[in-house]
């Protein structure tokens, strides 16, 4: 399947296959006014299959959140159908909103409250803010 | 920094000297209560307990008694806006426009963390599920001072359901700032302590071992400190029944355990110290509950900037 290449904007490309989805919901884009392209099982030359998204005449996403639902993702930035700029993925300190506290005790279970996770190490261990139950949520 | 109009929704939240200060008040109190019998005149506690607890609630509420302050509260949420589905945060928002400090018991864990996020007076953790407990930490490390003198190179037992033993975990993250304290968690493989509990062990460089074995453990031991092990926390009876009695304190096991040992229990005790040790000068535990009374006074006084 051909898709084409865009003139300016974003390309998240190894984004481990069926995570795309998932990828594109967090990043909160207006999918109504922007052209995105998500590609799922596109064959890979490293891992077989990948999903790739694909942002036109978008240059700001939140990066932080794909450090961590998938930190072997690569981010390209695009100008004139070339990569401009390549950006490294890091974990980042903070995460609300993306992942669920799996703790049944947890008080998040039951409160309409956001749900906060703190940085635990660099394996991607992060830490409930209101519980402390530990949980590796990156991919 | 003053302790006034702070939370205190688990241990760390005040530092070594913070707490060195409401020991210190709580060791004026217990010299003379009656200096303290009015100091808190005009002052409303609030009570907000999710859950049963009367002890740990009578602890609070004689505490500001006796501090001349007077109590508002629930001790059962069935008979209050809670039932109707009230959010913690519209709770304490309530409350805090009558009261001058909240003390909230939740069986969820973070509860008080949410309270403390919408609320302009003190919040105090009284209990979060099998979280934190930091109120019991503070009588826990006052009766230690007290009898003990130091918390230093201290060898402390901590025995029976360390996995949802929230006094357990409050305790260990207070010794922890503590210069040789080695730690001797004895529980069933079930009753672990959690993840999050080892890690900061580990991180603190702690001197620690996870062991079977109450007896085999209780020599070395200078503090130990027992909890209860509930029926309900095993997966089987089976596997109650064959461990209940592993982490029975009795008389014969405390045979062979140091002279100088101290037993500290949170209470209520169901039958994991069996009655005749009570009778031992080693067991601490009621004297422990009188403890946890005026380290609450202390801690009130504080809170609310008085003195
Ligand atoms: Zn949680």
């Amino acid at each position: 399947m051909q898709i084409d290449g865009i003139e300016k904007g974003i390309v998240i490309d190894h984004i481990r296959a069926g995570y795309g989805i998932k990828v594109l919901e967090h990043l909160n884009i207006d999918t109504t006014k922007n052209t995105v392209a998500l590609i799922m099982n596109a064959i890979s030359k490293k891992h077989g299959r990948k999903d790739i998204i694909k942002l036109q005449n978008i240059d700001n996403v939140d990066y932080n959140v794909l450090g961590v639902i998938d930190h072997n993702a690569t981010v390209n930035i695009i100008e004139n159908f070339e990569r401009v700029e390549k950006v490294t993925l890091q974990l980042p300190q903070t995460i609300k909103n993306v992942f669920v506290c799996k703790n049944p005790r947890c008080v998040t279970s039951i409160e309409n409250e956001p749900h906060i996770f703190h940085l635990f190490d660099e394996s991607g261990r992060y830490r409930c803010e209101y519980c402390d139950n530990i949980a590796e949520v990156s991919q | 920094m003053e302790l006034k109009g702070r939370h205190l929704l688990e241990p760390l939240n005040f530092s070594v000297a913070e707490m060195d200060d409401i020991f210190e008040l709580a060791e004026r109190i217990i010299k003379n209560p009656k200096n303290y019998a009015e100091v808190c005149k005009g002052q409303l506690l609030a009570t907000l307990f999710y859950e049963p607890s009367t002890r740990t609630r009578f602890s609070f509420e004689a505490a500001m008694l006796r501090l001349g302050g007077q109590v508002i509260g629930f001790s059962e949420p069935n008979s209050s806006a809670v039932a109707k589905g009230e959010s913690i945060a519209d709770t304490i928002r309530t409350v805090a426009c009558y009261a001058d400090i909240a003390v909230m018991r939740h069986p969820k864990e973070g509860s008080a963390i949410i309270a403390s996020k919408y609320s302009d007076i003190p919040v105090v953790n009284a209990g979060d599920g099998g979280h934190q407990h930091p109120t019991q930490t503070l009588t826990d490390l006052l009766t230690i001072k007290l009898e003990k003198g130091s918390f230093e190179n201290t060898t402390v037992g901590l025995c029976g359901d360390l996995k949802f033993g929230r006094t357990v975990h409050s305790l260990i993250r207070a010794l922890l700032r503590y210069k040789g304290v080695k730690f001797v968690l004895i529980s069933p493989e079930e009753l672990k302590i959690p993840e999050y509990v080892r890690e900061e062990m580990k991180r603190a460089g702690a001197d620690f071992e996870e062991i079977l074995d109450l007896k085999a453990a209780l020599p070395n031991l200078d503090v130990l400190y027992m909890t209860r092990v509930q029926r309900e926390r095993f997966f089987n009876e089976a596997d109650y029944i064959r461990l209940k009695d592993t982490y029975i304190l009795d008389k014969a096991k405390l045979s062979h355990a140091k002279e100088s040992l101290m037993i500290l229990h949170p209470l209520p005790r169901v039958n994991e110290i069996s009655t005749d040790v009570d009778s031992d000068p080693r067991a601490t535990y009621f004297r422990q509950a009188k403890n946890g009374m005026f380290v609450r006074m202390a801690l009130i006084m504080k809170l609310l900037g008085i003195e």
